[in-house]
């Protein structure tokens, strides 16, 4: 069976700098993933090329197969791929469960379906009780996991998670990363992009590590912690594992 | 943007609505021919002011050239009319049709290229221009000296849209109700959702599933039709139809002002808005010709602009609703609320 | 047959110029304070009725009406930033338009007041003069408003290139929020920069008062010639509005030529389509709105 994303050599370009350089990996169909690397290493980009916000400058991006790589981003959620964004986007004069119920109008036109579904997504997250707040009324953690509940809602395949968890204190991250792992146990495949080593070690099962737009090494997060390269370029003399 | 909730609980809005429907009904067997005429075209402005409301207030497009879509309206419907002898009906249907592919054509033009915000609302008022200087030349549709309506004689006719004052009048309060209810209907459904996040956050929106482009397109044409349906219904009220009164920039001021002053988004905004607007503007015409001041109207009608701007950021309705919560906390309306949020 | 063709086309280019001028202003303001001034038109018509009574009741030349117009509209226009438009600058869209149409129905309607809704033709000895350059004939009052509009211009270019002020404005123009950061003055570039925009109407305005009769209808034609002028030019662009002015200008003088003279705003908005079609941003449009 193919795999569930396929990046082959992607390139992005903005003007003079390459902010993609030349990027391939393989998802599996279920699991963690974490994409980590300094600021600037290209994290985000790479994130908005397989979301869609704008096409590679060069290679492919397939998803199950299918060459998904300059489709816009509605299609390419349309097609199982859920993402949210690092600042957060809530739709701000639409309730929690409102701004939770328009990702399922991408596979659904009933509104009691699509209500049930945000429900579920909110409730997953743990938002549900909040679910008829006005958006002014969340802290910082609830809008991250509004994110994370708007994304779910569409129903994805593999889901792209940017910086869910910058920000947040121990206890609340450490809330999160069970509710990806109750999620990628269920049977989805979760792409993070993550900061926070710590983080990366407790919850991904696999680690891309990017450094100047370029992949410097891929494993399970330790294989990567004693990569000779990684802690040259990337985690350095700070970094205790 | 600011806030454009729906202020009032949903069984609120339906009793208020068939409370001022009645109310309205009543005024029309009761009020003198000047006032029901009037009304008439108050409720005909709120209509196409509706179509307008819930494109810029569902779906975030800002069109200041709606008279182009009510001209279109208002053309088949003469035309057909006046040359062919057709029921207005055909008018109607053809109107919107005709709106609703120049709607769907200007849309695309410029959302193609991400034209959005102010520069395709000049678009639209470009467009409006550009049609009325097309017709101004255009001699089989009456150029600059328009086409008229034949007078009215015999019975009124639902077939042929033609009756007295007091028809055209309750033909205009049917239309604003249609309009309220097509608008709660729109709301509550999937499209509400995804027009409103579209409004909020086009980026996020997409990122969610919603095909931003096929919806904007969709809006501005059916905002277009609907327009279209009140021009029609503007052009046999007023029995003739100029290029300069039925498609200028005027008409385009005056269908957006009523829905801006009564309240963006809310279902009451045209209709309290428009009530309030035109009949001011008639007011300020007719102190000014009692004056013998010409201009003193429009000095007057342009401070009361400004000032509903500045003073009533986010229009009447929502002030309104506001002054008869305080009012009535304890009483039934109050309850109403309670029932909507124990749901 | 060339002659005549040369005729029209300096024709096109003089009031181009001209028109350019009008555009400017709008773009000017727009570019810096995002605003679109829709009461642009009912400025160019206050300019003209400066030009109209200079002329007729002092016998003032128009360049001295252009100049005191510009001062005149400076001040008008800097103070109602002040007082009336710098609340409504972060506010939607539709309620600046709502806005400013009150303002210019303020205007518009003041004009009627004061002066009356009959035209007001020129008296002035120019409108009827014309030089000889080899074959071509000017019109005295065509090149006049043509010669100071393009010295204007200029002038106000150099403002903006080389005072620091006119840096200033045109950091903010790239930038608000970088500019309120870097401790720009914003609300006095506000202030100045609208002044600057309505004083562009208010020359302009003067300067065409030999070549139109001053009437307080003309503002809703002003104004949406100076739509189509900066549309077809891109929004907020210098260079456009001088471009869109000059392409404008031409287009009225061949319609004018060519067809009816009554068609030449049908042909300006044709062309206008045509620019839609090919690059709705016009041709010199920035890539945000």
């Amino acid at each position: 069976m193919s795999d569930l994303l396929e990046l082959d050599g992607v390139s992005r370009r903005f003007g003079g700098l390459l902010a993609v350089d030349n990027v391939s990996f393989r998802l599996k169909g279920e699991g963690i993933t974490a994409l980590v690397g300094p600021n600037g290493a290209g994290k985000t980009t790479c994130f908005n090329l397989i979301a869609g916000a704008f096409p590679p400058t060069q290679g492919s991006i397939r998803f199950r197969g299918k060459l998904i790589s300059g489709f816009p981003a509605e299609n390419i959620c349309r097609l199982g791929i859920g993402r949210t964004f690092q600042v957060v986007r809530p739709m701000r004069d639409m309730t929690v469960i409102e701004n939770a119920m328009v990702g399922a109008f991408s596979w659904t036109r009933k509104v009691s379906e699509a209500r049930d579904a945000a429900r579920e997504a909110l409730d997953l997250v743990g938002l549900g009780p909040k679910a008829d707040a006005a958006i002014s009324k969340l802290t910082l953690p609830d809008r991250k996991m509004l994110e994370t509940a708007k994304a779910l809602s569409t129903r994805p395949r593999l889901l792209l998670l940017d910086e869910v968890m910058a920000g947040l204190r121990p206890p609340e991250a450490a809330a999160v990363v069970a509710v990806l792992r109750r999620l990628a146990e269920k049977g989805l495949s979760i792409l993070l992009v993550e900061h926070v080593m710590r983080i990366v070690m407790e919850a991904a099962e696999h680690v891309i590590v990017l450094h100047h737009g370029a992949k410097i090494a891929e494993g399970t997060p330790q294989y990567i912690v004693s990569h000779p390269e990684v802690i040259a370029g990337y985690l350095g003399e700070g970094f205790r594992a | 943007m600011q806030k454009k909730r729906d202020a009032l609980p949903d069984r609120g809005a339906v009793l208020a609505s068939l409370a001022a429907f009645s109310v309205l009904s009543g005024l029309g067997g009761v009020l003198n021919p000047y006032l029901i005429s009037l009304l008439t075209i108050v409720f005909l402005f709120t209509f196409i002011g509706q179509s307008w409301s819930i494109m810029l207030g569902l779906g975030g497009q800002l069109s200041i050239g709606h008279a182009l879509f009510v001209g279109i309206g208002a053309y088949s419907v003469a035309v057909l009319n006046i040359r062919y002898g057709l029921s207005p009906w055909f008018g109607l249907v053809v109107g919107m049709a005709l709106a609703a592919t120049v709607g769907a054509a200007l849309a695309w033009l410029s959302f193609r290229f991400e034209v959005r915000g102010i520069y395709f609302a000049l678009l639209t008022i470009a467009a409006a221009e550009f049609a009325r200087v097309v017709l101004s030349g255009w001699e089989f549709v009456g150029a600059m000296q328009g086409l008229f309506f034949p007078a009215q004689s015999g019975p009124n006719s639902l077939w042929m849209l033609r009756g007295d004052a007091r028809f055209y009048y309750f033909v205009a309060l049917a239309a604003v109700f249609l309009g309220i209810s097509v608008t709660a209907l729109i709301r509550q459904s999937f499209l509400g959702y995804v027009w409103r996040a579209m409004r909020d956050d086009e980026e996020a929106s997409r990122a969610l599933g919603v095909r931003t482009f096929l919806h904007k397109i969709v809006i501005v044409s059916f905002s277009g039709a609907w327009a279209a349906v009140g021009g029609g219904l503007l052009a046999l009220v007023q029995g003739s139809v100029f290029p300069d009164s039925i498609m200028g920039m005027g008409i385009s001021v005056d269908i957006l002002v009523g829905p801006v002053v009564g309240g963006l988004g809310t279902a009451f905004g045209p209709l309290v808005g428009t009530l309030i607007t035109l009949p001011l503007d008639h007011l300020a015409s007719a102190i000014g010709n009692k004056f013998g001041i010409p201009g003193l109207n429009n000095v007057a009608y342009g401070f009361a602009l400004i000032a509903a701007v500045w003073l009533l950021p986010d229009g009447i309705v929502p002030v309104m609703v506001n002054l008869a919560k305080s009012v009535t906390r304890f009483s039934w309306f109050g309850y109403l609320q309670m029932e909507q949020v124990k749901k | 047959m060339l002659i005549l063709w040369g005729n029209v086309l300096v024709s096109g280019i003089l009031m181009g110029l001209v028109y350019g001028m009008i555009a400017l202003g709008l773009t000017i303001i727009f570019g810096v304070i995002r605003i679109v001034n829709f009461a642009h038109g009912a400025m160019v018509v206050l300019g003209l009725y400066v030009g109209y009574f200079a002329g007729a009741w002092w016998g003032i030349p128009t360049i001295v009406a252009a100049v005191s117009a510009g001062a005149l509209l400076f001040v008008f226009g800097h103070s109602l930033e002040t007082s009336v438009v710098k609340r409504f600058v972060t506010r939607p869209h539709h309620i600046q338009f709502i806005l400013f149409i009150g303002i210019s129905l303020v205007l518009s309607g003041a004009q009627l007041i004061a002066f009356g809704p009959d035209p007001r033709p020129s008296i002035s000895h120019l409108s009827f003069e014309t030089i000889a350059l080899g074959p071509i004939r000017l019109d005295l009052a065509r090149l006049q408003a043509a010669i100071v509009a393009a010295v204007m211009i200029l002038a106000l270019a150099g403002f903006l290139k080389y005072s620091t002020f006119g840096r200033f404005i045109r950091a903010a123009a790239d930038n608000r929020l970088g500019g309120l950061m870097v401790g720009l003055p914003i609300p006095k570039i506000y202030a100045i920069t609208f002044g600057i925009g309505a004083a562009c109407a208010g020359v302009a305005g003067a300067l065409i008062s030999p070549l139109f009769d001053a009437q307080p209808f003309l503002a809703v034609d002003f104004t949406l010639l100076a739509f189509v002028t900066v549309i077809v030019g891109g929004l907020g662009s210098f260079v456009g509005a001088l471009v869109g002015g000059l392409t404008i200008g031409l287009t009225e003088a061949v319609a004018a030529l060519l067809f009816a003279p009554s068609l030449k705003s049908a042909l300006s908005y044709g062309l206008l389509m045509i620019v839609l079609i090919a690059r709705p941003r016009g041709f010199f449009g920035a890539k945000e709105t």
